[in-house]
């Protein structure tokens, strides 16, 4: 009988995968050539590629550096030299002015300190990977190197003071472990002051950095907050913490309105510290858009807030000019706010008022951001679900209680990509103020190209001021990106 | 016996107005709308003051004065010796015209690169990434700029084509110079003339008889065809089988509108050099070129986003579901994904466009006659009226706005998921 099989009795050994389907090659298959559309888009690009990088590395790497003027590159290059290379002269000798417009050349250091310690202010906000030390290590050496820079025997000799504390606690911060800290500090040894003091004091340094002036008038402003402090401290076990706070927010407004002026007067006659004022027409380039970039972004969010509060509250009246406010700025282009910022602000104030430009742009530009920041935590507060509003009631917390401690934090976190979104569209917003006259990059960029020597350039002018714009915006949107991966609770 | 605790049904005191919850909020509301209503009457009156200081007597009469500045780009018959209001309507619909062009292009723009971004092709969907940031994150005004002065600087002068250095492209139909792009213009020579409405007011406009036959004959042809796919469904329920009709249907619309083209004696005037300049056609400005282009290119990267985010958020089980069905993947793209995508998409697409809108105000950044180069431009400057002029405006985009808003809200409704 043939009535046989044969029924294999040992495993076969795995074989590896045939050498199309793997590696490199694997990869070019099934992302590139995987069937014949994709072939044809694959060559197409590629021809896009090579066209768009034949002309544009050739135009980058030209060596102009150094000429004076745009007829110099095009004596380098012949007649095209205009189109077929760079011409970076433009830059070379421009981008002091594109950074600072025509801030005074020996107070420069003021903006760059000022962009130095904004980032130290910034950084406990922004990132909690850093160490409280490694902060203060930052702050020392910031101010250490502004002391380098300026020079003079005072200056280096502080700033080699502050560089070597630096140095000290930051060699103790890398040779001690996280864990021998914790030791450390639960053994009883005393911690740095938390961080978030520095940032908290930052608003009143930076406008007198770059504005000057005497140090007398932030100070003031910053008691503002010291007197409604202890007014709050005091009335309120004695009359009760609304009424205590209604009257600690008049206490502040009474000092800010009538008395700082006297204070810093009187102080700056006493004890004169102060800066050179430079006036707000020689600001200008990339320092004037972060200026206003950075103080429409800090003071939108909270005014944004607030207004989202109230467009979902339940008193009417206040719902209806939160609705109101929101749908109006919305409604209308940027351009017309700044109209109202160059030509109408003053009419609409008490006769006589004439204040500062930048200071009214910011006014405008901030309650901008603020409409639209509104709409988005008000989409952070809609998408909540509905059982977070009722646990929080159900565990008897206030209004306020509940906002603070669970709504908002959900809120703010769901809409961070909506947040930062609007804080980048503010940033690239800024640049039309060269409309009305003020000379942020752009503003210059049309001056430069008025300039004889320079008159036709244009791609490599504003591919600078764009390349720049990018690098600031590109970065947020990765850093929402990374605050979105940090912040998220959900296993999946 | 009751386990409530009733309210407290005591004397009325002050003090309750803050405390007691019943009143607390009437409190803060009227005290809120004190406020409100205060700073109104401030801001108000500090005007009056300073307007009466200044010597101005706020009112809207100056908008009949004549206005006494030239428009180059315009879509109606105007002159500088028109009112003001006809300045600002001039530029009201070179808004609109800007607005509906750019609206077009980066849908179209959008549509094209989003869906790119999707695809398997890496290096495809890798270019359209850079494209999107690219566009993105630089400002849309510094785009204009930037686009205008390479319009002006790169293209060749009117005088280089006399030259023979440059020449006409599209069969010598199209002239592309640093003055703006001429293209060819379409010519009646038995045309039917306008009719004039309006007479001689501020407001006047023509309409082209020629363009409403076409515009009926084209409905006219699409209702036509409409009504022939209605009979072919009819067919295919009562006998299972569909008639083929797209040759029918194109015919209804294509046939009409060219038999009447031919009628009324259609041809086009194309652009010829004379002089220093090029004469015929319809001469596009760079002003508005550059405007359209960048607002279409920056708004098209965000379409984009929209769109990839509107397909991605169709679950794949729809997809899966539908094949199962047995659906071709064309109609499961047309009957499932695209209606769902869309529900997602069009609310974002449509701020976009109000988006896109709003920026092209910043047509004054090159020139372009739009409503805030007319009316919040050169007539406020002219005129002084700053408060004025600047309140129209912001209504004038206000009610775009609300309107466009509203019509979103329409949308919404209409396609919202019916939960039951």
């Amino acid at each position: 009988m043939s009535d046989m099989s044969y029924v294999r009795s040992e495993m076969l050994p795995e074989r590896a995968p045939p050498a199309s389907q793997i590696g490199f090659v694997g990869w070019i298959r099934a992302n590139l050539f995987n069937g014949v559309g994709n072939s044809i888009l694959t060559i197409l690009s590629l021809i896009f590629l090579w066209y768009i990088l034949s002309a544009l590395l050739p135009w980058i790497f030209a060596p102009t550096w150094n000429s004076g003027s745009l007829n110099e590159c095009r004596e380098i290059f012949g007649a095209d030299g205009g189109h077929g290379a760079a011409c970076w002269g433009v830059i070379r000798e421009r981008w002091v002015q594109l950074l600072f417009g025509f801030y005074p050349e020996a107070e420069r250091w003021r903006p760059i300190v000022g962009f130095g310690l904004l980032f130290v202010a910034l950084i406990p906000v922004l990132f909690n990977m850093i160490s409280r030390r490694m902060n203060w290590v930052l702050l020392l050496v910031v101010l250490g190197l502004a002391g380098l820079y300026l020079g003079g025997a005072l200056g280096i000799i502080a700033g080699l003071v502050l560089l070597g504390a630096a140095g000290f606690v930051g060699f103790k911060a890398f040779t001690t472990s996280k864990e021998d800290r914790a030791a450390e500090i639960a053994s009883g040894a005393k911690r740095l002051p938390n961080p978030f003091i520095f940032s908290a004091i930052y608003p009143f340094i930076a406008p007198w950095l770059l504005w000057g002036g005497s140090i007398w008038l932030p100070v003031g402003a910053a008691l503002g907050f010291v007197v409604g402090y202890f007014a709050y401290r005091f009335l309120a076990p004695i009359v009760g913490s609304l009424a205590g706070l209604i009257i600690a927010v008049l206490a502040a407004l009474v000092w800010w309105l009538f008395l700082t002026g006297g204070f810093a007067s009187i102080m700056q006659s006493i004890i004169p510290i102060g800066l050179e004022a430079v006036e707000s027409r020689n600001f200008g380039g990339f320092m004037l858009s972060i200026t206003i970039g950075v103080v429409a972004i800090a003071c939108s969010l909270p005014i944004g807030v607030v207004l989202a509060l109230g467009r979902q509250s339940d008193l009417l009246i206040v719902k209806a000019l939160c609705v109101g406010f929101i749908e109006f700025i919305r409604g209308v282009p940027l351009i017309t706010l700044l109209f109202v910022a160059s030509t109408l602000l003053n009419i609409f104030l008490p006769p006589g008022t004439n204040f500062d430009i930048i200071l009214r742009v910011l006014i405008m530009v901030t309650l901008f951001a603020a409409a639209y920041m509104a709409e988005v935590v008000r989409g952070g507060l809609a998408a909540l679900p509905k059982g977070q509003y009722e646990a929080a009631d159900a565990l008897g917390l206030d209004y306020w209680k509940a906002q603070r401690l669970i709504i908002m934090p959900q809120a703010l976190k769901i809409s961070i990509p909506g947040i930062v979104s609007t804080f980048i569209g503010v940033f690239k917003d800024t640049v039309l103020v060269s409309i009305i006259g003020l000379l942020d990059p752009l503003g210059l960029s049309n001056a430069i190209r008025a300039d004889q020597d320079w008159n036709g350039v244009v791609w490599e002018l504003y591919g600078f001021i764009a390349f720049m714009f990018f690098v600031f915006c590109f970065s947020m949107s990765r850093y929402s990106m990374y605050l979105e991966r940090r912040l998220r609770t959900d296993h999946s | 016996m009751t386990t409530t605790t009733d309210p407290h049904q005591g004397q009325f005191r002050l003090s309750m107005l803050l405390y007691d919850s019943r009143y607390r909020s009437m409190t803060i509301q009227i005290v809120a709308l004190i406020g409100f209503l205060m700073l109104i009457g401030w801001l108000l009156s500090n005007t009056a003051q300073n307007l009466a200081d200044l010597g101005k007597e706020p009112g809207f009469s100056f908008m009949l004065e004549p206005s006494g500045y030239d428009i180059n780009q315009r879509l109606l018959d105007y002159n500088s010796q028109d009112s003001h209001l006809r300045a600002s309507l001039m530029g009201l619909l070179n808004t609109l015209l800007v607005a509906a062009m750019g609206c077009i292009a980066a849908t179209v723009i959008g549509v094209i690169i989003g869906v790119l971004r999707l695809s398997p092709n890496w290096i495809v969907a890798r270019l359209s990434a850079v494209y999107v940031e690219g566009f993105r994150n630089v400002p849309v005004l510094l785009w204009i700029v930037f686009i205008m002065a390479v319009l002006i600087e790169t293209l060749p002068q009117p005088s280089a084509f006399r030259k023979g250095e440059a020449s006409m492209s599209l069969w010598d139909t199209v002239a592309i110079t640093n003055r703006g792009v001429y293209i060819p213009e379409p010519l009646f020579s038995r045309s039917l003339g306008d009719i004039h409405v309006l007479g001689s007011s501020a407001l006047r406009f023509d309409v082209s008889l020629d363009l409403l036959a076409l515009l009926a004959v084209l409905i006219a042809g699409i209702l036509t065809s409409v009504l022939i796919k209605r009979r072919a469904d009819v067919i295919q329920e009562a006998t299972g089988e569909r008639p083929r009709t797209w040759h029918l249907r194109l015919g209804a619309i294509v046939v009409p509108f060219i038999l009447v083209l031919a009628v009324l004696g259609f041809y086009l005037g194309y652009p010829e050099l004379k002089g220093f300049n090029f004469k015929g056609g319809t001469h596009l400005r760079n002003s508005l070129i550059a405007l359209w282009l960048a607002l279409s290119l920056y708004t098209g990267a965000f379409i984009a986003e929209i769109v990839r985010s509107g397909i991605l958020a169709v679950s794949k089980g729809q997809t899966e579901a539908a094949s199962a069905l047995g659906m071709r993947p064309n109609r499961t793209m047309s009957l499932v994904v695209l209606p769902q995508a869309l529900r997602v998409i069009i609310p974002p697409l449509i701020s976009n466009y109000l988006n896109l809108t709003k920026n092209s105000s910043l047509a004054i950044a090159v020139g372009y006659m739009d409503i805030t180069g007319t009316l919040g431009g050169i007539t406020m400057n002219q005129t002084g009226r700053e408060l004025e002029t600047v309140l129209l405006l912001m209504l004038v985009y206000l009610t775009i706005s609300l309107t466009i808003s509203a019509v979103m809200n329409w949308y919404n409704e209409s396609v919202k998921l019916k939960e039951r």
